[in-house]
């Protein structure tokens, strides 16, 4: 079959035809690149032009390699001009965005897992606040939002004992759950990290005293998936 | 030219864009060789292709933060290369108007008839390329050489993609004709 080809190529040419060049140089998407296939396989004057094209192909690469290479003279030119360029004030929004990649490309994958696991925790334990705080019991009677100046006076109150943390380094080979039970048993939850291997944790339980505290960082530091705790403000 | 390495090329554009020297460098280094070539076949000249290369690395100095990534970067600097190459050409043309300039797009190699002596097909080949004109030369280095796509083809060159596809037909055409006259026959057309 003769269909894809022109016996004259006075005749506008089909469109295989003038795919062939691309599909010598592998330049075609796979579609155009399968129709090529068939149709040369059916078609052997196509074929004998494809072989033809193959020449110009290698002939066209062998002209171009015999050219040979520009001299150090345009790369000395191209950097004395680039050095006579203002300087470039580089834009904040990429800046931040590489330091932000470069940070994580910096990570260890061991370290890039552990931060990924601790702050899903860390997720879950906010999760789980939150669903606390919204399924507490209140007044099912309607309330606008006005203010009701029946309740609290609006002042703050100064007597609050400030929140309870430290900073903790979990031990390399702990497990994310070994660090979940822990979490739950100090009622404690990750606010902060990881910075140089340190988690900051809060404590929920705000109202203990100096020693008590003291007694706690010295348990929790004794514990098997922990390797360091301190005191933090 | 590989995914990974149009990746790179892209990456290295985004820090040329933020004043990066090195990542100059490196974008040089990989594709100055075919850049100077592709503007060597343009303008045949080495001083004014060399010329060619510092300014077309240049523009890449100061648009790298325009780059959009719409296409590759290899066919970005193609463009830029033919646009710098022909507003040389009409440079010249403009300064001397007369038969050099023409000279400076017409082949001043051997005639077919000379070219049939070396009866090497592939030097004869090689020199009928050569002899074809700028625009035809153009579009068969961009798809052989320089591997471009159809669509690349129109983006570098400016023209639609059937176009694109019939005047390689036609430079294909034209060659067979030089070869032919240089008593070459081939089987096609």
């Amino acid at each position: 079959m003769m269909a894809a080809s022109k016996k004259m190529v006075e005749q506008e040419p089909s469109e295989i035809e003038l795919l062939l060049p691309w599909h010598a140089a592998g330049t075609l998407n796979a579609r155009d690149a399968r129709k090529v296939d068939d149709a040369l396989a059916r078609d052997p004057e196509l074929a004998r032009q494809y072989a033809v094209i193959r020449e110009e192909y290698a002939g066209t690469i062998e002209l171009n390699e015999s050219l040979g290479a520009p001299s150090a003279r345009a790369m000395q030119k191209l950097f004395a001009a680039i050095d006579a360029e203002p300087a470039r004030k580089p834009s904040i929004s990429l800046g931040i965005a590489t330091r932000i990649s470069g940070f994580f490309a910096s990570l260890s994958p061991r370290t890039l897992a552990w931060s990924a696991g601790l702050a899903a925790v860390a997720l879950l334990v906010q999760a789980g606040f939150i669903g606390t705080v919204l399924l507490e019991d209140r007044p099912s009677t309607f309330q606008t939002a006005s203010l009701s100046m029946n309740d609290q006076p609006i002042t703050r109150d100064l007597s609050a004992s400030p929140p309870l943390r430290a900073l903790v380094r979990f031990a390399p080979d702990a497990r994310v759950d070994q660090v979940t039970a822990l979490l739950d048993k100090y009622q404690a939850s990750i606010i902060g990290g990881a910075k140089a291997g340190m988690f900051r944790l809060q404590f929920a339980n705000g109202s203990m005293s100096k020693d008590e505290f003291a007694n706690l960082l010295s348990r929790l530091q004794n514990e098997k998936a922990v390797s360091l705790a301190v005191a933090t403000p | 030219m590989s995914a990974t390495q149009a990746a790179s090329d892209d990456t290295l554009i985004a820090r040329i864009a933020q004043g990066d020297r090195l990542a100059m460098q490196v974008l040089y280094g990989r594709h100055h060789v075919r850049v100077f070539r592709f503007g060597l076949r343009l303008v045949r000249d080495e001083q004014i292709a060399e010329d060619l290369i510092s300014e077309v690395f240049l523009d890449v100095w100061r648009q790298a933060g325009k780059f959009e990534g719409r296409s590759a970067v290899s066919t970005w600097l193609l463009a830029i290369t033919r646009f710098k190459a022909l507003s040389t050409l009409r440079r010249r043309k403009d300064a001397e108007l007369d038969d050099e300039a023409a000279g400076a797009i017409e082949d001043t190699a051997d005639d077919p008839e000379v070219t049939v002596q070396k009866k090497d097909t592939g030097d004869a080949l090689r020199r009928c390329l050569g002899q074809l004109s700028a625009e035809h030369r153009e579009i068969v280095d961009l798809v052989y050489y320089h591997e471009k796509s159809v669509e690349e083809v129109a983006g570098i060159i400016g023209i639609p993609e059937n176009t694109v596809k019939t005047r390689l037909f036609y430079a294909r055409k034209k060659l067979a004709e030089l070869l032919k006259a240089a008593g070459i026959e081939r089987g096609w057309p």
